[in-house]
């Protein structure tokens, strides 16, 4: 039981869970719907092995970047093929295990889901229904003190992934192209750079950590401006879902054929 | 003239001491431009004479008249009446995470305890008072943390201890956790915090979910400004063999 609802402590006496009158359950309600929602949606994608790549233009998915198996069409590949290709090993199982483990360990998701679907708390001054509670201090959850390594990694793979949104103004078929797809990925990228350096282990890494920085003045200049973007984390949480997900989805209806590129120039 | 814009308003007080008490209606009148504050004077001069209710300043700089309205942990001299429908009931009880002395005061003595708890401003060995210089630039972080009233409102929402009594003894609390930031990137002080405030302060303790941040009257950014540049100093210390590593090859302290 919770002590809010326990008076046992010498604290006032109200048996209700909370007396907040407004609509505290619709932002976790919003989240759990939204957050389960994008996984379902990713990993159908993720398993599919089809609709990844379209070979006139050069769009590759970043469900699929790297596209590292020996089932990937050979275009897709531009890291090497390295992994066998069985159903249950998505193409780019390199790089989405880390993704999913950044994104899992960031510090607004965590906020996110642990208010979403742990319900610890479901709202502020709302009482959870868990009887114990020893936060991030032992297994599992200790572990999201990594956070910062699958940062080091998600800045690695949002590189592949401007060098997949580059590559893909170079048609294979050789000359520049230009369509919707290359402004989808583009944007994407922009954003997926947002979310990731916008990172509350970057904002630490770059300056926070140091008391001194008036002796560091490019460390300031650098802390400064990953302020004003942690300042947007969890817009950019969100921004970058919705890219990733619109993107991947383009792309798949244009490689299955439901609809044609809108094409600028090429 | 402007015509008068009073109303009466539905009010719900929570009237009781440590071992019994409930929620108490009352019919009172609302007039333009009030607080709640205002109402629960006007209640004292009224029909509860003997309602106890601690404030001050009624200007949200003390940090006296913490309470929940409608359940939501607020400062009453900051919670204004045309917030409210004219036919919406106001709920007024004490914060729900200390014991309860009568009515809507509560014995906040936790805090003080934790406030004992941190060690003070240790200046380096080096200087004399009177010695110590600081640029701006290093001590701006610090300064937002310096606008914290205490009228702990943080501290009541922050369900490690709201909804879990038992971890009162091993966990300082949001405000204090900040004080220990505050201290922790201070240009001269010299005392070591990061590994007290995971094993003897209870940082490892918050999830992060930020009602501090939400209920704070001052709009300090606690849980990003304070709390996880803290977990992330902690990390550097606990749990990142590289940054141990480095700070062994190259000597950085302090930086």
């Amino acid at each position: 039981m919770s002590s809010t609802t326990d008076a046992s402590t010498g604290r006032a006496q109200i048996a209700a869970r909370t007396l907040r009158t407004d609509r505290w359950w619709l932002p976790p309600l919003a989240n759990a719907v939204g957050l389960a929602a994008w996984v379902a949606y990713a990993t159908v994608r993720a398993f599919m092995q089809d609709y990844y790549y379209v070979p006139e233009y050069g769009y590759l998915t970043p469900f699929y970047s790297p596209c590292v198996s020996t089932g990937c069409v050979p275009e897709a590949s531009h890291f090497g093929q390295i992994l066998p290709d069985v159903w249950w090993l998505p193409y780019a199982a390199i790089s989405l295990p880390f993704l999913l483990l950044f994104r899992l360990t960031c510090y607004y998701y965590r906020k996110a889901y642990y208010r979403a679907f742990w319900l610890s708390p479901p709202a502020c001054a709302v009482a959870e229904p868990h009887k114990k509670y020893s936060g991030e201090t032992r297994f599992p959850l200790i572990m999201q003190n990594l956070h910062r390594y699958f940062f080091y990694i998600a800045g690695l793979i949002t590189l592949i992934n401007l060098y997949d949104a580059i590559e893909a103004f170079f048609k294979p078929g050789g000359g520049f192209g230009l369509g919707l797809g290359n402004i989808i990925l583009l944007v994407n990228v922009v954003l997926l750079f947002a979310y990731t350096l916008s990172c509350h282990s970057c904002r630490s890494g770059v300056g926070g950590r140091i008391n001194h920085f008036s002796r560091h003045p490019v460390r300031y200049k650098m802390w400064t401006f990953v302020t004003k973007l942690n300042t947007r984390h969890m817009q950019f949480a969100w921004a970058t879902l919705a890219s990733l997900a619109i993107t991947d989805f383009y792309i798949m209806a244009v490689s299955a054929g439901w609809i044609t590129d809108l094409r600028i120039v090429g | 003239m402007a015509e008068s814009t009073s109303h009466l308003h539905h009010f719900k007080v929570w009237r009781g001491d440590d071992e019994k008490g409930e929620i108490v209606d009352y019919p009172v009148e609302v007039n333009e431009g009030e607080v709640v504050l205002d109402i629960i004077h006007r209640l004292q001069a009224t029909e509860a004479n003997d309602l106890a209710v601690r404030w001050n300043c009624k200007a949200g700089k003390c940090g006296s008249c913490s309470a929940e309205i409608n359940g939501r942990p607020s400062l009453m001299c900051m919670t204004r009446m045309n917030t409210f429908a004219d036919d919406e009931p106001v709920t007024v009880t004490p914060l729900r995470t200390f014991p309860v002395i009568r009515d809507l005061v509560t014995d906040v003595s936790f805090n003080y305890t934790k406030a004992r708890e941190i060690p003070s401003f240790e200046p380096p060995k080096d200087l004399a008072p009177g010695e110590y210089r600081m640029q701006q630039v290093d001590v701006e972080r610090s300064q937002e943390f310096r606008k914290c009233i205490e009228c702990f409102l943080c501290q009541n929402t922050c369900h490690v201890v709201r909804d879990h009594e038992e971890n009162k003894e091993n966990f300082a609390g949001p405000r204090y956790l900040m004080r220990i930031a505050e201290l922790d990137m201070h240009p001269l002080d010299a005392a070591d915090r990061q590994l007290d405030a995971q094993d003897e302060h209870g940082l490892g303790m918050c999830n992060i979910t930020k009602c501090c941040t939400e209920v704070c009257p001052e709009h300090i950014k606690i849980t990003d400004n304070a709390l996880i540049p803290m977990k992330e100093r902690v990390v550097d210390r606990k749990y990142d063999p590289l940054v141990w590593l480095g700070s062994k090859i190259f000597k950085r302290s302090g930086a």
